[in-house]
């Protein structure tokens, strides 16, 4: 309760409110200091008191063979996801707690949530609320059962005041592509940084998937805990809804030239990866593959193995892998050399093949984060094209919406 | 300066100001204090014992436990100073206070008066978030 109160001083809060969930993030192994926090909880005989779901561990629990690194730090990444499950969360291990039916919140609903995408994902394209929490506060809040009043608890905190139009020299084709998404979460990460800002000229109705992956971009690049999509997102009906009537404090275009810029900007590999450029790894589900997401990969397969030497790794919650063997697609995708890892998360877990070759992906958070985290060079591109590069042993580009790379 | 105290503490350090945000989660590295997130400009620097210098903030909810950790393992920065309010980065501070009895002062700055920090300056931070140059 005292951090909850230090919360609501921080964020300038006058009373605290209830809330009816919880997901936390603290479960994530980075050194004693987050074993010696949940020990000083579990000494108090803290627990929960609203469902409360976890994001992503140190480790596969359920493919424990996986994990290619110290042992030692394998059972310290164990021991703290398994102090959160005894203070009474649930033990769903993913960082996108959205894509549990039980674990979505409705309209409105005021949350507790950590994890950015998480966050990002639950007030944009739900329309629950929660401020952006991180560690610790989103197990005190989960404890309290409630959280300050204040942020994007309240109304007026969700207005966009900035609004980002879409510029005409975008080719409508780019709009249909699944790698405009992440390239633009990138983009309004850096113009919004922690505003909320609106989206205008995006397809309306953009699947979960595409608006996923802005949000996890942006969260990555800026500290976007909410954005709107005008004709998508819940609080967006219309852009004179998104702005809550009120006149916006910025208005800028997206041209093609900042996305092309940003696009080339997620890859790191030397020479900008063109086509041809030989990779050693594909890795896919960051945030965590919805089952909408798996149907894909097998698609883009269509029955064709990665080529030899090549790692092809998707990352989901052990929640929607359990309804992937139940129809059958988990079977399929092994079947044709496809790794599926739960509970954490390619770019945290030791779990990759080492190769001195480069590793594709589609998620603009893994190419922000994986250099750093696990030493990779990175190459950017679509769900479609990752899949084909895999099974080509080399960069595979889409000649369609970004035109020439 | 006068700021308003996201974390209290007395702190002395030379200033590193950041020349863009940084996520601490995937930006440092709790167990030496280099930065190494590869985009951004100031890679391989240090912040261990620095009055760190942030306009803004952005990226990882997991920055809390990094800062925390950072400060049990010896390589935290001395202070960090911010041109907005940031709830996990004052959380981190908390948590590492009550765990381990090392304060680590976060003061939020109008961010016309925390420009006015030049990089490499002598800074330090007393009790209420006076900051004081030079």
């Amino acid at each position: 309760m005292r951090l909850v109160v230090r919360a609501a001083e921080v964020l300038g809060a006058e009373r605290l409110i209830p809330i009816t969930r919880a997901h936390v993030d603290s479960c994530l192994y980075h050194g004693e200091a987050t074993i010696d926090f949940v020990r000083r909880l579990i000494e108090g005989g803290a627990q929960v008191t609203v469902p409360t779901t976890l994001n992503v561990g140190a480790l596969d629990l359920l493919h424990p063979e996986l994990w290619q690194g110290d042992p030692r730090a394998a059972e310290r990444g164990r021991l703290l996801m398994d102090h959160y499950r005894s203070l009474g969360c649930q033990p769903t291990y993913t960082c996108a707690p959205y894509q549990l039916a039980a674990a979505r919140p409705a309209f409105g609903e005021q949350v507790a949530w950590a994890e950015s995408n998480a966050i990002v994902f639950c007030n944009s394209v739900l329309g629950a609320r929660t401020e952006r929490y991180g560690d610790f506060t989103d197990i005190a809040c989960a404890i309290s059962g409630r959280v300050p009043d204040a942020g994007l608890h309240r109304t007026d905190a969700r207005r966009a005041t900035l609004v980002l139009r879409l510029g005409p020299d975008l080719p409508p084709a780019l709009l249909e592509d699944d790698s405009l998404y992440p390239v633009l979460g990138i983009v309004l990460g850096r113009r919004a940084g922690s505003r909320v800002g609106v989206l205008d000229g995006l397809p309306s109705r953009t699947s979960e998937e595409r608006l996923k992956a802005v949000g996890a971009a942006a969260a990555s690049s800026g500290a976007v805990a909410m954005f709107h999509a005008v004709g998508s997102t819940p609080e967006a009906p219309t852009l004179e809804a998104a702005l809550q009537g009120r006149e916006p404090e910025e208005e800028a275009q997206i041209g093609l030239a900042e996305l092309r810029a940003a696009r080339a900007e997620l890859t790191t590999a030397p020479g900008g990866a063109p086509a041809g450029t030989p990779i050693g790894t594909v890795s896919l589900g960051t945030p965590h593959a919805s089952l909408e997401e798996l149907r894909a990969v097998e698609r883009e397969l269509a029955g064709a193995r990665p080529a030899p030497g090549v790692e092809l790794l998707v990352s989901t919650a052990r929640g929607t892998l359990a309804e992937a063997e139940e129809e059958g697609l988990a079977g399929r995708l092994r079947a044709t050399g496809v790794e599926l890892l739960v509970d954490t998360c390619s770019y945290i877990a030791p779990v990759l093949r080492p190769s001195p070759l480069p590793a594709m992906t589609d998620s603009g958070k893994w190419a922000f984060y994986a250099p750093g985290n696990i030493g990779v060079e990175v190459v950017f591109g679509s769900l479609r094209e990752c899949v084909r590069s895999a099974v080509d042993g080399r960069v595979w580009r889409d000649a369609g919406a970004w035109g020439a790379t | 300066m006068r700021g308003r105290v996201l974390a209290d503490g007395i702190a002395n350090g030379t200033a590193l100001v950041l020349e863009q945000p940084l996520s601490l989660w995937g930006g440092i590295d709790p167990a030496t204090g280099s930065i190494i997130d590869v985009r951004h400009p100031q890679l391989g620097r240090s912040v261990t014992g620095r009055v760190l210098v942030m306009g803004a903030v952005r990226g990882s909810s997991s920055s809390s436990s990094i800062l925390a950790e950072a400060v049990r393992a010896g390589f935290a920065p001395a202070a960090i100073l911010l041109g907005e309010p940031d709830l996990i980065l004052a959380v981190g501070a908390a948590v590492a206070e009550e765990l381990y009895g090392i304060r680590l002062p976060v003061v939020q700055l109008p961010p016309a008066e925390l420009k006015t920090i030049p990089d490499g300056a002598p800074v330090s931070v007393g009790e209420g978030g006076e900051v004081t140059v030079g």
